[in-house]
């Protein structure tokens, strides 16, 4: 009973977060504003997805933007064959990007830390080059080009801005909503054991590989779906998707909004577009003072923002006490 | 789960040339509350890493309730009933100490598959409350493991053992590292969950006043080796076993803290 009620809890706050979102989007519906939402759903969701690895399995992965990328392609190529609806392509490009991680994972997970992140990174960068050399399919570094056709579906018409922009939205309150939930399981305190003291749990009777595997999987799943928003929103897929500076920024994202706190990598997110955007406005090295203000934050405070806040907050509530 | 015989035939393991458990062979009765001591090197440890199947004997068998398990995956050993703590405590740094109790029952049980359900169950947060109240952790509930004092910790540790109902629990030196006062609320807390439980209680302990207050009997190992056992009164008057470990003071003085 309990968990239904928390559940359908979270589920209302995402509802009522959807419609005010919608007002605002269709209420100002400036370009930049929408744009920005869709961006943001995007990389928000890229980042949360990237985090259950992270912050709840302690399972460090440099190769996160393979899913992203396997999304945004098949996607891509799926509606650029035509015959297919958008939510068909959907489920396939996120069934294809599962059984993508099932398959890498599947190699990498038994391997311990370092050597867990320079694999998935391997696997990144092969993929990469598969699809720079795949150019009958891929279009090769051109990516897809010609555009990608958005038939609208139950009314809806992805391609009117605003229509993206709330279809994103939904997608990633749905995403936030269903990781949530992961977290707060059973299986989420396995994953939690998992990262805390490995070979006690593995001593208590918990299977290493198959939580962590089922972890890969289902991060690498929602992976796939923010690459779908992402091919949908550039219309075409790009191999950028599926380089190593793409997982660098979902990490660099978490990092910037902290892995403890659960909604952290959302904060990150925000916060790394609307640097990105503001630094890229006033200087043409935004590289350079993009990277400087990150290491400032992060070492300068050595967590995430929301960590920090939070941490701050239960201080001065232990100091009341 | 009431206490479960423990047997150990003729074990015998050794590391390059040096014999950590030669030949050892040990009856612990069903229910029965046992310590085991030895000078450092004495092979103690060892023998608990032969029982619990963190490592395999070169030789020798070890019988739960007269099966045998010797070789058995470590799991499958804690899910037939032999619970271990640890000389260093072994936890869950984030987790609060309910937390850790129920997620040790929950994997024990094999239900972390679980999506849809919220952690922890309410059946399981019963009975991780019911085993704070008996290690008389019911205070700390909320508080993570990390933040817990060392005493506190290994009591976790003992908890996250004791949870699984164990027919054997094996105590790798539950006081280690406590002042004097700590070393005996511990000892006084192991005594009770003893009591309350019945299981068959084995522990390495350094501290003989400790030992011979509440252990029935005492086995003394040396060079892997038992060199005797029997009631703490027996041991203690045994002519090696005061040459060997004891010193005469011990012997000729009682010991009374």
């Amino acid at each position: 009973m309990r968990t239904v009620m928390t559940w359908r809890g979270d589920a209302l706050l995402a509802l009522l977060g959807f419609v005010a979102l919608a007002a605002v989007a269709l209420g100002l519906g400036a370009p930049s504003v929408l744009d920005f939402a869709i961006r943001f759903a995007i990389f928000g969701l890229m980042a949360m997805s990237l985090n259950l690895l992270i912050g709840t399995t302690g399972l460090v992965s440099f190769g996160h933007a393979a899913f992203f990328g396997a999304g945004a392609y098949t996607f891509g190529l799926l509606m650029q064959s035509g015959g297919w609806s958008i939510p068909m392509a959907i489920l396939a490009a996120i069934v294809f990007s599962a059984l993508l991680a099932l398959v890498i994972g599947a190699l990498c997970v038994r391997l311990s830390e370092i050597y867990f992140a320079f694999l998935t990174l391997a696997f990144q960068m092969l993929l990469h080059s598969l699809v720079i050399s795949w150019v009958s399919l891929t279009g090769g570094d051109q990516g897809l080009m010609g555009g990608i056709p958005k038939p609208p579906f139950l009314g809806i018409d992805l391609g009117d801005a605003r229509h993206l922009a709330l279809f994103s939205a939904f997608c990633l309150l749905a995403s936030v909503v269903a990781l949530r939930q992961v977290v707060r399981s059973p299986f989420g305190a396995a994953l939690r054991m998992l990262r805390d003291n490995p070979e006690r749990a593995a001593f208590l009777g918990l299977s290493i590989f198959r939580y962590r595997l089922a972890a890969f999987v289902i991060a690498g799943t929602f992976a796939g779906l923010a690459g779908v928003l992402m091919s949908l929103y550039v219309s075409g897929a790009f191999p950028t998707f599926l380089y190593w500076t793409t997982s660098g920024e979902a990490i660099f994202m978490i990092m910037l909004g902290g892995i403890t706190v659960f909604l952290g990598p959302l904060a990150g997110a925000a916060i790394f577009l609307l640097l990105n955007d503001w630094i890229t406005n006033i200087t043409e090295h935004h590289g350079l003072v993009l990277g400087s203000i990150l290491l400032v934050l992060v070492l300068g405070l050595r967590k995430g923002l929301l960590d920090f806040a939070v941490d701050a907050w239960r201080e001065r509530q232990g100091r009341r006490a | 789960m009431r206490g479960g015989r423990l047997e150990l035939q003729g074990l015998r393991r050794s590391f390059g040339g040096v014999v950590a458990t030669d030949n050892v062979s040990l009856d612990f009765p069903a229910g029965t509350l046992s310590a085991i001591i030895g000078p450092n090197g004495a092979g103690k440890t060892t023998l608990f890493h032969l029982i619990s199947g963190r490592i395999r004997p070169d030789a020798g068998r070890v019988l739960l309730d007269g099966e045998d398990i010797t070789g058995l995956e470590r799991q499958e050993i804690v899910r037939r009933g032999i619970g271990r703590a640890f000389q260093v405590a072994n936890l869950f740094p984030s987790f609060t100490v309910s937390e850790s109790l129920a997620a040790a029952i929950l994997t024990h049980e094999g239900r972390t598959a679980s999506l849809f359900r919220a952690f922890p169950p309410a059946d399981v947060a019963t009975r991780a409350a019911e085993v704070m109240e008996l290690c008389g952790l019911s205070a700390l509930a909320g508080v993570q493991a990390r933040h817990l004092s060392h005493g506190d910790q290994k009591l976790l540790d003992i908890a996250l053992a004791l949870a699984l109902d164990p027919k054997v629990l094996l105590l790798d030196e539950p006081t280690a590292g406590m002042g004097p006062e700590e070393r005996w609320r511990m000892i006084e807390r192991v005594h009770r969950l003893w009591e309350a439980r019945r299981m068959t209680l084995v522990f390495i302990e350094h501290d003989m006043d400790i030992v011979f207050r509440i252990a029935e009997t005492v086995r003394v190992l040396r060079y892997g080796a038992v060199l005797a056992q029997g009631t703490p009164e027996e041991v203690r008057r045994n002519p090696a076993v005061i040459e060997a470990y004891l010193g005469a003071e011990h012997a000729l003085e009682g010991t009374a803290p």
